[in-house]
């Protein structure tokens, strides 16, 4: 279903770049997919909650991470509000990696790249693991010993690898960059990505119900594509 | 910030001047702290999978009555099955 209409023959076609990638974008992504007003039915279950609870605390960590760089070390170490802060990024730090990590084996044992959702499995797993260096930089960037402590035992792991001299854990001013600026950049952008390829192919079936639509509709519908085949077995999926 | 009788407090509970209890198996070096948060993260996983959606049951009744009303595998609504509001909507 799209919601642009048939191109007029009479016409044509623009040879404006907005025009053709307004064009591009409302194919791949109609509005009634991008923002819909309903999910299948399958989706009322607790495991498809940890993807939002990983945004929600994203955003709860990119909201405190603001605060904490445009207030510096000192606020943050030596003022009550400080280390309010300080412990309210630390924590949904922790909680994201939590939820993130259930999110993870929620989808890998649901084999969510099914239905040509390979994109979305690949930057799911991508944002994890840049997720992870962003923790990294964060803890070496807390300017006291238990930073000096974690960037001297990351030190000899990075010299192993061979990156120590292109990525030095123990020089602040690089790692604050990473920690504040390249690698969120990173996982916010990952993170719409992934989240814009899930409104266009649909959120993930389970696997029986794929199998239920691959014997009924063989002819018909793909399995576990998000089509309206699919939706509509959802109920006796679910009931 | 925590007044010294706080500081006090929180540290009769919670000991860290001591080096980190850790779980040793073969080459497996574990902090306890890591071990609990991974067996925190396997059981909320299982109950994600076993416990019951809120709404589950009445979401159920009303796919009965709609399956009802149009014949069993049909389909109650425009453009596919059922699916579930997020506008607030009646489910």
């Amino acid at each position: 279903m799209s919601a642009v209409p048939s191109p007029d023959p009479t016409v044509p076609p623009s040879r404006s770049w907005t025009v053709r990638l307004r064009e591009r974008g409302v194919t791949a992504l109609p509005p009634e997919k991008l923002l819909p007003d309903g999910q299948p039915t399958y989706v009322a279950s607790w495991i498809y909650v940890f993807g939002v609870a990983s945004i929600a605390s994203l955003i709860v960590i990119i909201g405190s991470g603001t605060i904490l760089a445009l207030k510096g070390p000192a606020w943050w170490h030596y003022t009550g509000v400080g280390h309010f802060f300080n412990s309210i990024h630390l924590w949904s730090v922790e909680l994201f990696f939590f939820v993130m990590v259930i999110h993870l084996w929620g989808k890998y044992w649901m084999a969510a790249w099914r239905g040509g959702r390979g994109r979305v499995w690949v930057t799911g797993a991508i944002t994890f693991l840049v997720a992870v260096p962003c923790a990294l930089t964060g803890y070496v960037s807390q300017q006291n010993f238990d930073s000096q402590w974690i960037s001297t035992q990351a030190k000899d792991a990075m010299n192993a690898t061979g990156i120590g001299s292109f990525f030095n854990v123990t020089n602040f001013g690089q790692m604050y960059s990473y920690h504040i600026l390249l690698l969120p950049v990173a996982v916010v952008a990952l993170v719409i990505a992934h989240v814009l390829l899930i409104r266009r192919h649909g959120v993930v079936p389970p696997i029986t119900l794929s199998q239920r639509i691959g014997s009924s509709t063989a002819s018909t519908a793909p399995s576990g594509d998000g089509g309206p085949g699919e939706q509509s077995t959802s109920t006796q999926a679910t009931s | 910030m925590l007044s010294a009788s706080h500081g006090a407090l929180l540290g009769a509970v919670f000991n860290l001047n001591h080096p980190a209890h850790t779980v040793d198996w073969e080459f497996i070096h574990l902090s306890v702290a890591n071990v609990v948060v991974i067996v925190l993260m396997v059981v909320v996983f299982a109950l994600a999978i076993l416990l019951p959606f809120p709404g589950a049951a009445r979401r159920a009744q009303a796919r009965k009555a709609a399956a009802g009303a149009v014949g069993v595998g049909g389909t109650a609504a425009k453009g596919g099955g059922p699916t579930i509001r997020t506008d607030g909507g009646p489910q």
